[in-house]
């Protein structure tokens, strides 16, 4: 296919976001969901003219329009996965704002959608520079969105997000520079397939992890999280975990796995180490909050930790599994975000105490508070189960110990999220303003009805989902199956997996 | 080789000293009425001069028995340092016009040339005297346009500082050129790298001298440059002299003074580069970090701005530390960048003014700005993340050369600490773009000039991602230039 769909794909959002900051409040706001919109349809054209099991990378191109490095674009099945999941929420978080945001409009407008041309590009890019330019650019609109737009601490948070962020991403610019350098190449394909000596991997291993850790977040590096998240306006956290927070994970899928395998294998420990800590850790937190927004934001942090855990289990389960969390969690934390949104553009508060008793009069809320808050718990029938116990079968054939302690975070998880959802929605009414709260608008259903309908199809029929991406883990494994690390969980049914017993794992798996 | 060959050498420098004697009788007979046409003029002769570059003027080779090089090198610089100067010639009719006191006199653009003519020389000084003629051309004129206000007295302030430091300055070079000459026998640089490849540089007296003469004028060069630790006069000069001379400071004369020292480090010095290559880590280093921490607490935009000036010679110096081709040709593309966004940014400093037109330089007078002037708050905010290399902006290609040259001549712990030490400088560019961004407005500015306005758009849109466009093009002119000096 020659057409540059991936070009448009960049342009429509920035060609609108330019004509936002000339627009009048409510133009703007049109013009934003029009590109959005439009941009949705392309990524629907983009995922039905994917084919599956085709080439491994498509929609390519190609122009050397930079000197050292080029403009190349194109897209693996991850990526695909990834784009689709941006051009979904991106409507979703224009349409959140539309009454939310009253001052400055044109110029939030303009800041979102240059937000989603760097988070497309980001992962279309297949080049390495390209890459670090479309990672690295993301911060400036979204400091200038918490910053602006935020809540009352939001200065404070604007400069921790864009200070740690930056510090780590320039830690991974070092190493890129030494890479493009010593392979003669900044083609990340052809990186993927180039090997680096196991000493120097493991430097550039611990560069690009003191960047996609930042990102992902880990602990413990994962603090700028919850003070931005909470200080960002609803559709700014949503953004923020719905895609944002994918690009550590997809960075260790892109770089860190493929290029250096052996150093991947060596430090499995410290990302595992990290990644259980993290999980038991915020999931406590998590329990102890009293603001709803700073407690997604914490479970944000556990359930990024499954998707670590899976990514270095090296195996299918694992990797798959990381990613239908990172999708479903897309899905479900930004579904929660919004949740959170909707009844404090009510009471103008997000203290869980305030609240209580909202199944009363606000009942179509509620029921679907309910599926979101059992999918992120990771209840069968829902996005995050398939993920979660991919991702955990996958790390119990690395590492026993550790699928036993990041498993307690679901447990956890239950916790904590019944126990907002219970304070939040069940009891009694406790004020007259609490009272006087509306059920969901048309707009606010129409918000959160496509996101309910998608963590379902996910949850009921996963293989829509694992299907674009098989052929890309398989071509992973094959690259890093040479450095897997011995796992200590003794399987005994055959010594590795095979193609075909992999998609009876997976047909079990979604029939749970 | 004939006299006409020469002098078709040095051409450019040609054009500006007729042109500005020329125009310095114009000055004398017209007095302050004709102040509005020897500034165009000016700009015509800076034109003038960028067009005799194209010939033997980029490509001749030696002039004058060696003591001039007329190198694409050279070339490359003295485009820069010409369109600096025609930017803060023609950026200074309207501050002076609207600041009470001192209006504009027509000897602020013939300064301005001459300096221009100084600067040529020192680019494309082939010999340590050729050197430090064109560095004192240079300077003087410079010292008389820091105290142009004469009845300010910051102003005078900052020409008399300029001046007793910079004599200062021009002192240690000239005793350290003394130096290399007495220890090389020659003041052609040719002969100096001779001299260096020669002598082992360890243990006897006279590879110590050869070693002090090398300190003694690099420290001369790090004045110029102000890199720390002499970086202290850059601050108060700064801040003291008429923002135009600010702009033109901050601007030209750090490209031909980037130039010279990368001319001298690689033709007369360059076997010495063990030894040299220690002073300009450091010296990039300490920039880099001072530049960032200091201007953390300023209060005035100028300083904030110089102490970024001091911050990006540090970065400069870093693909100077590399020492090959390709860093020399970072070293260009750096200062071209350099150069768009720093020039960028006074312009928005000369439209700081109150309601009267008087000037205000304090950072928090710009709270608010996004909301009463947009555009302006955008373009600024577009250089100060440039500034601060954060990508897409085109800020971000200038730091990606120096560390590509760094990274690839294995220098590694350089570009850490380098890049460590850039996110401390992204605080300060930071809170600028907060103070416009963030907060509430504090007040408006008065309307600003149309043509700075053409010229403030023109920068953004150079700093812009769409100046990605033009790397190939850059790229290929930069390494041409630093071929010419291997």
């Amino acid at each position: 296919m020659s057409f540059p769909i991936l070009s448009l794909m960049l342009a429509i959002p920035a060609a609108a976001a330019v004509a936002c900051l000339f627009l009048s409040a409510s133009a703007a706001r049109w013009t934003a969901l029009a590109a959005t919109l439009a941009n949705l349809a392309l990524g629907v054209v983009l995922w039905l003219s994917y084919d599956v099991g085709g080439a491994q990378w498509q929609f390519v191109e190609y122009a050397p329009l930079f000197g050292r490095f080029g403009w190349a674009l194109g897209i693996d099945g991850y990526a695909l996965l990834l784009i689709v999941l941006s051009v979904f929420l991106m409507p979703i978080c224009i349409g959140a704002s539309w009454q939310a945001i009253e001052k400055r409009v044109p110029e939030y407008m303009s800041a979102f959608l240059f937000t989603e041309v760097l988070m497309i590009g980001t992962f279309a890019a297949q080049d390495l520079f390209l890459f670090y330019i479309f990672f690295e650019a993301g911060l400036i609109p979204m400091f200038l969105i918490i910053g602006i737009w935020g809540g009352a601490n939001r200065i404070y948070a604007s400069y921790k997000f864009f200070l740690y962020t930056l510090l780590g991403s320039l830690l991974m610019f070092i190493a890129m520079l030494y890479m493009s350098i010593t392979a003669a190449t900044t083609s990340i394909p052809a990186l993927m397939n180039y090997d680096f000596p196991p000493q120097v991997q493991t430097w550039l291993w611990l560069a690009f992890f003191a960047s996609f850790a930042v990102k992902m977040p880990m602990w413990p590096v994962h603090t700028w999280l919850p003070d931005a998240h909470v200080q960002a306006p609803t559709a700014g956290s949503v953004i923020l975990a719905g895609v944002l927070l994918k690009l550590g994970g997809y960075g260790f899928l892109r770089f860190s796995l493929p290029m250096f395998p052996e150093a991947s294998a060596q430090l499995v420990w410290l990302v595992f180490g990290l990644s259980a800590v993290a999980v038991i850790y915020t999931s406590l937190v998590a329990l102890v909050q009293s603001d709803m927004k700073k407690l997604i934001a914490y479970s944000s942090v556990a359930h990024m930790a499954i998707v670590t855990i899976g990514l270095f289990a090296f195996n299918a389960q694992g990797i798959e599994g990381a990613m239908m969390v990172m999708l479903g969690h897309g899905l479900v934390s930004g579904a929660l975000f919004l949740c959170v949104g909707v009844i404090y553009d009510r009471l103008h508060t997000r203290e869980i105490s305030r609240y209580g008793g909202l199944a009363i009069n606000m009942p179509r809320y509620a029921l679907l508070f309910l599926l979101f808050t059992m999918a992120s718990i990771g209840l069968p029938g829902t996005s995050n189960f398939v993920g979660e116990i991919l991702s955990l079968m996958g790390t119990y054939q690395v590492s026993t110990t550790v699928a036993l302690l990041c498993t307690t975070g679901i447990i956890l998880g239950a916790a904590y999220m019944l126990y907002l959802y219970r304070r939040v929605v069940f009891g009694e009414i406790k004020s007259e303003e609490v009272a006087a709260m509306s059920d969901l608008s048309p707009r606010e259903l129409w918000l959160l009805a496509p996101i309910a309908a998608a963590v379902l199809w996910m949850g009921v029929y996963p293989e829509s989902f694992l299907a674009p991406m098989r052929k890309d883990t398989q071509i992973l494994l094959a690259r890093i199956d040479r450095a897997r690390p011995a796992g200590d969980s003794l399987p005994t049914t055959g010594t590795g997996i095979v193609p075909a017993a992999h998609a009876e794992t997976h047909a079990q798996g979604s029939a749970h | 080789m004939d006299y006409a060959a020469n002098l078709a050498m040095t051409l450019p420098e040609v054009v500006l000293g007729l042109g500005a004697i020329a125009l310095m009788l114009v000055a004398a007979w017209g007095g302050p009425a004709s102040t509005k046409a020897v500034s165009w003029t000016a700009v015509a002769v800076l034109a003038g001069a960028c067009v005799a570059l194209v010939g033997p003027a980029s490509s001749g080779g030696q002039a004058f028995y060696g003591l001039y090089r007329a190198d694409s090198f050279a070339a490359f610089s003295k485009v820069l340092i010409y369109v600096a100067a025609a930017v803060a010639i023609v950026m200074a009719p309207d501050f002076f016009r609207r600041t009470a006191g001192d209006n504009l006199r027509p000897e602020y653009p013939v300064l301005i040339l001459l300096s221009a003519a100084g600067m040529g020389m020192m680019v494309s000084a082939a010999d340590l005297l050729t050197l430090y003629v064109g560095l004192e051309l240079q300077s003087l004129a410079a010292y008389v346009l820091a105290s142009f206000m004469r009845q300010d007295q910051r102003s005078a302030e900052a020409g008399l500082k300029y001046f007793v430091l910079g004599a200062l300055a021009s002192g240690i070079l000239l005793y350290g050129i003394s130096l290399v000459y007495g220890f090389t026998g020659s003041t052609l640089f040719d002969e100096i790298a001779g001299a260096y490849a020669a002598a082992p540089l360890t243990g006897d007296a006279k590879s110590t001298g050869l070693l002090f003469g090398l300190v003694f004028v690099f420290a001369g060069i790090a004045f110029k440059i102000s890199a720390v630790p002499f970086h202290m006069w850059t601050p108060d000069v700064y801040e003291g002299a008429p923002t135009p001379v600010t702009a033109f400071f901050a601007s030209a004369p750090k490209v031909a003074a980037i130039g010279l020292g990368v001319r001298v480090a690689v033709e007369a010095m360059g076997p010495a580069e063990g030894q040299w290559r220690q002073i300009v880590i450091f010296a990039a280093l300490a920039s880099i970090l001072l530049g960032a921490v200091a201007a953390i607490g300023q209060q005035n935009i100028k300083r904030l701005l110089a102490y970024s000036s001091i911050n990006n010679v540090g970065f400069a110096l870093i693909g100077l530390a590399a020492g090959t081709q390709e860093g020399v040709a970072s070293v260009l593309t750096y200062m071209a960048i350099y150069i768009a966004m720093t020039l960028g940014s006074f312009l928005v400093v000369l439209q700081m003014r109150d309601a009267d037109g008087q000037p205000i330089e304090t950072i928090a007078s710009l709270a608010g700005l996004s909301r009463t002037r947009p555009g302006l708050a955008a373009a600024l905010a577009i250089f100060m993340f440039s500034l601060a290399g954060i990508p897409p902006l085109f800020g971000f290609y200038a730091k990606f050369a120096v560390f590509y040259a760094a990274v690839q001549a294995g220098l590694f712990p350089l570009a850490v600490v380098g890049v460590v030490f850039s996110v401390i400088g992204a605080y300060y560019y930071l809170r600028l773009v907060k103070t416009m961004y963030f907060d509430e407005p504090a007040g408006t500015f008065g309307e600003g000039d149309r043509l700075e306005g053409g010229l403030i758009a023109a920068a953004a849109v150079i700093v812009s991602p769409l100046g990605y466009l033009v790397i190939p093009a850059l790229s290929a002119w930069t390494l041409a230039a630093a071929a010419s000096l291997f």
